[in-house]
């Protein structure tokens, strides 16, 4: 691209680039950076998850059937649909097809919302069961068959601490994905020329899938440690 | 350059005078220039809690303070030191000012989030001093859980605030110097042309963006833990807190190097410059560098030797800690035998870097007495490991920046100090450092344990305490002097003149101090880095008569 297209490039090539070209490495580099501290982030969260998985399978086991694995269900298949659309935008990006881009981005954005929607229901319910952690941790006995309650409320407290922090980058995304589309409405050159912005919100958004992908088998999915026919469940 | 206009007089000093051309200036040259204010700012501060812990340890009855002001104190000291000064000093004032220079760029990467990481870096001294002002916390800097997380009753949470926000400041550093490197490099600038303090920083960079986040979410669940006793290490509940040394651990030994590779790569640039001779093994020292990153991250159980941790565990941290010897082990040998029949001119900052190398092989070479797994069961939590992570963090990190600051003070301000003051006060530093740690050594190796303010049970400890704290006073005078003399060259130093010590680097093609847009042509690199002739006797001597530069 070098200098030749100057008068478009003006105003969005910053001045410590030499071209374009340079400003888009340099921007996807940046991103794929920012996504390995992500990574790591999480990372920490799921080896914390996985050690205390080993030592308490079964208590963790029964904890978990607190959680509703069909409304986790539609929220991973809600997700994907919205990593899906979001992917099918960057195409309409490329193709600098503004309208395309335009609806789909407002797809996701209905997505991340009913996600959020079916997190707040979810949530709620915890709470209303006493089940959130702390001071006012207070189940069911019952609704454990045995399990040490002291294990169960250390699998809500890393719930709430891995979904809620799943949860605050679904809300940054909305934001950001919501910033990208006023740009697309207001035609500013810097989205509808150059299809990377709206690629590197889509490698944000992918990656907030994935997170998700982990999340809901870890906690909603936990196979009977001690097997389907030994009894461990109701 | 067509699109700037900046007239050739001005350099990014004097362009723009406001305060608030300062405070939301986007260029590194000035953000490194802020850094460097707050950054000495901290040191003070540190400095400060050091003299009280030195003074309560003068003698062994410990009846200056109560025990609960020396927690705080040591721990305000160990927190400031490492999060606000150790882990900043080097890349966020020589390698921001310098990075772009040294590779022909005309500002990092990302010149914004270069801003927001100074901010945020303000804003974790603020959490941090709030708190101790608030009345301070008391678990000392590693915040081992359950208490920090649930039983002391001093100002954990807004100290962790603190040091979860500098995690991004420094997040956020490393992801600039990672993308500057790989692809703001100059036409010709080619990765094995690339300065060693470059090779260093990057390392740096690429152990932020890997350790950063990790100990970041680790403090950021204490803080819940605190706060909403939302249970993550709690041991009650059956959390496991020697979970919480792990994920510490796995980012604190790593962050050790983040003090130290920028340090490396001062001392490179050092020793070649001032032996007038190409750097010996330049591969060499370029790939000890990432390799110290990669296994640095492979060692953090040898801080656990003493916990719960199996015996097997301990034995293959403690084997692959012996390997991470070699990478360091390598640096120095090449900065020896860079100076090996070089033209050696002992200029200031050449002191300063020669002091660093000594001090860091004491601090290295006892590494491998605490990685020895038997040996440190009787080393751990005593004065012993106190004095080795001196060496390498104060003799390395602190005496690399001196070094540094020296070296590129010429460039940073156009001005010239007085280098005959420099020299003296690198060896009062040198001196004053080892009476100061040194007979830590000793006592630790006797069982005076870290962390306790008094030692009445065991008065044969007191000479060595008083020596200390007397070397300390000494070491305490060998930093504040170099702001007198280098703030007093400032306004009337000599000019520096593009190049006052004949060094090689892109950085010296350009005026001293460096237009906002750091060259006034377009960098093109041709010739190797180092690229030094061998010097011939007579100039040398007309260098170092030249003196004062
Ligand atoms: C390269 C620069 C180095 C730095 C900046 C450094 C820094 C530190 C620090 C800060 C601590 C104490 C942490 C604490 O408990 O507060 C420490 C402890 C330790 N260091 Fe180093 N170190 C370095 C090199 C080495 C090397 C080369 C080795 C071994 C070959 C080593 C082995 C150890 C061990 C085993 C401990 C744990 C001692 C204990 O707590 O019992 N270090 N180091
Ligand atoms: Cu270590």
């Amino acid at each position: 691209m070098a200098h030749a297209a100057h008068g478009d490039e003006f105003e969005v090539l910053k001045f410590q680039y030499e071209d374009m070209d340079q400003q888009n490495d340099s921007y996807i580099v940046g991103m794929w950076c920012f996504l390995v501290t992500e990574i790591m982030f999480f990372g920490m969260l799921f080896l914390t998850y996985s050690f205390y998985r080993m030592n308490y399978q079964n208590d963790w086991f029964k904890a978990h059937e607190q959680l509703d694995w069909k409304l986790g269900g539609i929220n991973t298949a809600n997700l994907l649909f919205s990593s899906f659309l979001m992917a099918t935008a960057v195409r309409q990006a490329q193709l600098k097809d503004r309208m395309g881009v335009l609806l789909r981005l407002g797809g996701v954005l209905v997505c991340a919302f009913v996600f959020l929607g079916i997190k707040y229901i979810e949530y709620s319910g915890k709470y209303e069961h006493h089940l959130f952690p702390g001071p006012g941790f207070a189940p069911e006995v019952s609704h454990f068959h045995g399990a040490n309650l002291n294990h169960v409320q250390l699998f809500f407290g890393l719930y709430f601490a891995m979904t809620g922090l799943h949860g605050v980058h679904v809300l940054v995304g909305i934001l950001v994905i919501g910033a990208l589309a006023m740009m697309w409405v207001k035609g500013k050159k810097i989205v509808t020329e150059d299809y990377i912005p709206t690629e590197l919100v889509g490698l944000y958004w992918h990656f907030v899938d994935i997170v998700w992908i982990f999340l809901y088998p870890l906690f909603y999915l936990m196979p009977n440690p001690s097997g389907p026919n030994s009894g461990g469940s109701h | 350059m067509e699109h700037f206009h900046t007239n050739p007089e001005l350099n990014y000093l004097t362009n723009g005078h406001s305060l608030r051309s300062w405070l939301l200036t986007e260029d590194h040259k000035r953000i490194a220039m802020l850094y460097l204010m707050s950054v000495t700012f901290f040191f003070f501060i540190g400095g400060l809690a050091a003299a009280g812990v030195r003074y309560e340890l003068m003698s062994p009855a410990g009846n200056m303070m109560e025990s609960e002001t020396y927690n705080k104190l040591f721990t305000a000291h160990g927190t400031v030191m490492v999060f606000l000064f150790l882990l900043v000093a080097i890349p966020a004032v020589l390698g921001n000012f310098l990075l772009p220079l040294m590779i022909g760029a005309r500002d990092l990467a990302f010149p914004r989030l270069n801003l927001l990481s100074w901010y945020l870096y303000m804003a974790a001294g603020t959490c941090i001093t709030l708190a101790m002002l608030g009345g301070g916390a008391d678990t000392g800097w590693t915040f081992y859980t359950p208490y920090s997380s649930m039983y002391s009753n001093s100002n954990v949470s807004l100290t962790l605030l603190g040091v979860f926000l500098g995690g991004f400041s420094s997040i956020t550093t490393g992801m600039n110097f990672v993308v500057t490197t790989h692809k703001m490099r100059a036409p010709g600038m080619t990765w094995f042309r690339l300065p060693l303090f470059v090779w260093g920083h990057y390392a740096t960079g690429v152990i932020m963006l890997l350790g950063t986040p990790v100990v970041a979410i680790t403090l950021l669940c204490v803080i819940f833990e605190r706060t909403f006793q939302l249970p993550i290490y709690s041991p009650e509940l059956g959390g496991d807190p020697v979970l919480f040394q792990h994920m510490f651990w796995f980012y604190s030994h790593p962050a050790v190097y983040i003090m130290i590779l920028p340090a490396f790569g001062v001392i490179s640039e050092i020793m070649t410059a001032f032996s007038r001779k190409r750097v010996f093994g330049y591969h060499m020292i370029a790939f000890s560098s990432l390799a110290i990153a990669f296994l640095g991250f492979l060692v953090w159980g040898h801080h656990m030797f003493v916990s719960s941790q199996s015996m097997y565990q301990s034995v293959i941290f403690s084997l692959i800690t012996f390997l991470l010897a070699v990478p360091s082990a390598i640096k120095v040998w090449n900065w020896t035998a860079t100076m090996y029949k070089g033209n050696v001119v002992l200029s200031g900052p050449m002191i300063y870097g020669i002091g660093f190398q000594g001090l860091f092989l004491v601090g290295g070479l006892t590494g491998p007495f605490l990685a020895s797994y038997g040996n440190d069961v009787h080393l751990s939590a005593t004065y012993f490991v106190v004095a080795h992570f001196h060496y390498v963090m104060v003799g390395g990190s602190i005496m690399g920046f001196l070094a540094g600051l020296h070296f590129w003070w010429p460039k940073m301000t156009g001005r010239l100090y007085n280098d005959t003051i420099a020299k003296w006060n690198a060896m009062l530093v040198f001196v004053g450092f080892n009476l100061t740690f040194f007979p830590q050594f000793i006592v630790g190796w006797m069982g005076m344990p870290r962390r306790y303010h008094y030692y009445y049970f065991a008065p044969e400890f007191t000479p060595y305490h008083i020596l200390s704290t007397m070397g300390s006073s000494i070491l305490g005078i060998g930093f504040a002097v170099p702001a007198f003399y280098l703030i007093h060259s400032l306004f009337k130093g000599e000019k520096a003149g593009d190049n006052p010590w004949n060094a090689h680097g892109l950085e010296w093609n350009t005026s001293s101090p460096p237009p906002t847009e750091n060259f006034r042509y377009k960098v093109i690199v041709t010739d190797d880095v180092y690229d030094y002739d061998p010097v011939a006797e007579h100039e040398n001597d007309m260098l170092a008569a030249g003196g004062k530069a």
